[in-house]
């Protein structure tokens, strides 16, 4: 067995060596760029047999990588935050073509201000443009992910472009302990990437992503990807499966953790459910029914499987790393949605916005969400949406402030 | 199969390739270069496209191609060709297809395109070197959303963003310039209604490697306010006063490949078109033309080396 420590983006990195990925279009970006210069290091001393180019913008980038795998090879990118945001008409586009590929997003949080450390507003920002969503929680996630990404989006059911999607900094930059799959069996896993009339070719010309007059063609071939991404929730459940038999590490579309008996519930996405498991255990140990629930999968959106998770609990926290202005976390919304009108599903689902732009969520932080569950038990009612700040963050934003009003003070009166 | 290198009107191919019924205005410029080109290029092509008026001849389920087409968006119409490229060069050398699948990766785009949006990823492309071709037929506007002005847009044309006596008051930016700046493997200018000096050109980028340019003036009845019946009348004139040079950069050489002595004088061009008529009525702006004619002087005195 093939054990290493390695970070999340060294992670990425061997699941697209592992899949043998022909074309790796690139583009820097903090905090995603480790995974190609990991690349492009592997290319260079002949141990990856790939072809890597640098574009000018990841707006090219996903042009690129879409119009590779349009053309029948095998394509792995990445990028974070800004990056995917500045690619995003792209991003709508390519699946739009029915591109099979993977993208590896390292979350990080988005302008204005401009931040290098993660949150998940960029990766909430490419919810709709037909991209399948996988999340991560640890690097060992991360690399069999990527191999289960190149399944689903291969697949002759599905052929979409898939994000696999990591915590910045958290994730990206934390070395944990990986077994990596083992090479022969990771190629055989992923199998050969057939992209049978996905092609350009001298004696089989063909004309992909033309215009549509109308919107009746237009609406077909929209609601075709979106019953193609229904399609990956059982594409994606044979996949893990196998996956499991073959390397013994088991990936359900949304993880459960102390759930059984619980009564109440964690629902987030992503590296900072590793916290909210550890809240969990000392939440436990002081006797309050507690579990977290974390969904792998995004896009599709396992609706039916969450209810299943959810159903008769008493109440819900979810706690969004993420914040959709003017409405609140894009996660509770979702949820909402999936729970609605259905049998016994809990009476108390809480919104709670944390762990933007790098901010941690405490021990403590869970706890207090935990009494709020109970108190909102209590007195059945739904608390509004929390945004988690603390008194002693407010007093240093407001130290910051008072420099700033000085020095504006101080060179005001220099002019 | 060796082609034979055409040097004769006679020996132009005239096997009209590219299909008819396509959505293009009559007297388009543009389609009119396009079907000698496709005519040279051959169906062996791929080609990507920015958002124009062209991205309009594949509208599913048709197309007048015999090859492929791949539409991208107005900005990255050059990185979808390095996509294709890069991924035709990896099954070659990977022998996962025969030599004879390759294909020529070709990107069509307007000047809207070329000029402005898709600078950078054009950029990229000849950073890199990238294999390719790329036309742009250059109507000067943004004629597909009714011809606002574009980067290649002429001094005092109107356009629907240039309405006033005064007309555009920029300069068509030198596209041409640009490529040769960073010394690709070929740049050329050509227009439809000069078909010989067209096809030479089109023979010569095809047999070459590397980022290759060729700039089309595309006469726009629509765009320019003329009857269709004039539109090679147009592409000649604008020959033959000089205002658009025809010419050819290789192997770091800039050669004019026409050059019109006795050149016309340039408002016999202008005057052709509605969106010049201002500079003629209801009074002749002579401080306008003057300076048209003026600036045509000054390229073609330093070409010949006249002061």
């Amino acid at each position: 067995m093939n054990r290493v420590m390695i970070t999340g983006n060294g992670a990425a990195a061997w699941g697209a060596r592992l899949a043998k990925a022909d074309y790796v279009p690139a583009f820097p970006i903090t905090p995603q760029t480790e995974i190609i210069e990991n690349i492009a290091a592997w290319i260079d001393k002949r141990e990856m047999d790939a072809r890597m180019v640098t574009l000018e913008s990841e707006h090219s980038m996903i042009t690129a990588a879409g119009a590779a795998a349009a053309t029948g090879v095998r394509v792995f990118t990445a990028t974070s935050s800004q990056g995917l945001l500045y690619g995003m008409e792209m991003m709508y586009t390519v699946a739009g073509w029915r591109a099979p590929f993977v993208l590896t997003n390292v979350s990080r949080a988005l302008a204005a201000p401009i931040s290098l450390e993660p949150d998940h507003n960029d990766i909430m920002a490419a919810r709709d443009c037909g991209f399948l969503q996988i999340h991560c929680a640890t690097c060992q996630e991360v690399v069999d992910n990527t191999l289960i990404a190149y399944r689903l989006a291969e697949d002759h059911r599905v052929r979409l472009p898939v994000i696999v999607n990591l915590d910045g900094f958290y994730l990206s930059f934390t070395r944990e302990p990986v077994v990596l799959p083992e090479q022969d069996l990771a190629a055989q896993f992923v199998g050969k990437y057939d992209s049978e009339n996905i092609r350009f070719r001298a004696s089989a010309p063909s004309s992909q992503a033309v215009a549509v007059l109308g919107g009746s063609p237009y609406s077909y071939f929209r609601y075709e990807t979106h019953l193609a991404s229904l399609e990956a929730l059982s594409v994606y459940e044979e996949a893990v499966d196998e996956f499991a038999k073959t390397f013994g590490r088991d990936y359900p579309a949304v993880e459960s953790y102390r759930c059984d008996d619980a009564r109440f519930v964690f629902v987030m996405l992503g590296c900072f459910a590793t916290k909210a498991k550890d809240a969990v255990d000392q939440l436990r140990e002081t006797g309050l029914p507690i579990g977290l629930v974390r969904p792998r999968l995004f896009r599709p959106f396992p609706a039916q499987t969450l209810k299943e998770a959810l159903v008769g609990k008493q109440a819900v926290a979810v706690i969004d790393q993420n914040i959709s202005m003017g409405k609140g976390g894009v996660l509770h919304a979702e949820l909402a949605s999936a729970l609605y009108g259905q049998e016994n599903t809990p009476s108390i689902l809480a919104s709670f916005i944390g762990g933007l732009g790098g901010r941690d969520i405490s021990a403590e932080e869970f706890y207090h969400i935990a009494s709020i569950l109970q108190d909102a038990v209590k007195n059945n009612e739904t608390p509004k949406t929390q945004l988690l700040y603390t008194e002693q963050e407010l007093r240093g934003i407001r130290k910051l402030q008072a420099i700033a009003q000085v020095e504006q003070h101080e060179l005001g009166n220099q002019r | 199969m060796t082609e034979q290198i055409i040097t004769r009107m006679k020996e132009l191919p005239s096997t009209h390739l590219l299909g008819t019924g396509t959505p293009m205005c009559s007297g388009c410029g543009g389609l009119e270069a396009l079907h000698q080109i496709y005519d040279i290029l051959g169906e062996n092509t791929v080609f990507t496209n920015a958002a124009g008026c062209m991205t309009l001849l594949s509208v599913y389920p048709f197309t007048p191609f015999r090859g492929s087409w791949l539409y991208t968006s107005m900005a990255s119409a050059p990185a979808g060709a390095q996509g294709i490229r890069d991924a035709l060069d990896i099954l070659l050398e990977k022998k996962r297809i025969p030599p004879e699948e390759d294909l020529q990766v070709v990107t069509l785009t307007g000047d809207g395109s070329a000029y402005g949006m898709g600078l950078s990823a054009t950029s990229g492309t000849i950073d890199r070197n990238l294999d390719y071709l790329y036309i742009c037929y250059d109507n000067e506007g943004y004629g597909n959303t009714g011809q606002q002005a574009s980067a290649a847009t002429p001094h005092t044309a109107l356009t629907s963003t240039s309405k006033s006596s005064r007309g555009y008051p920029g300069y068509k930016k030198d596209l041409f310039a640009i490529w040769t700046a960073n010394k690709p493997a070929y740049v050329a200018t050509v227009v439809g209604s000069e078909p010989l000096d067209l096809a030479k050109k089109i023979q010569k980028a095809k047999g070459i490697k590397g980022p290759r340019m060729i700039i089309a003036l595309s006469p726009c009845p629509t765009g320019w306010d003329f009857d269709p019946q004039y539109s090679a009348d147009i592409g000649k004139l604008a020959v033959k006063t000089g205002i658009w040079p025809l010419k050819e950069y290789e192997d770091g050489k800039l050669v004019h490949t026409r050059v019109p002595h006795e050149r016309q004088p340039v408002e016999e061009y202008l005057k052709l078109q509605g969106r010049f008529k201002h500079l003629f009525e209801p009074q002749r702006d002579n401080a306008a033309i003057t300076e048209i004619q003026a600036r045509i002087d000054s390229y073609w005195n330093n070409v010949t080396g006249k002061q």
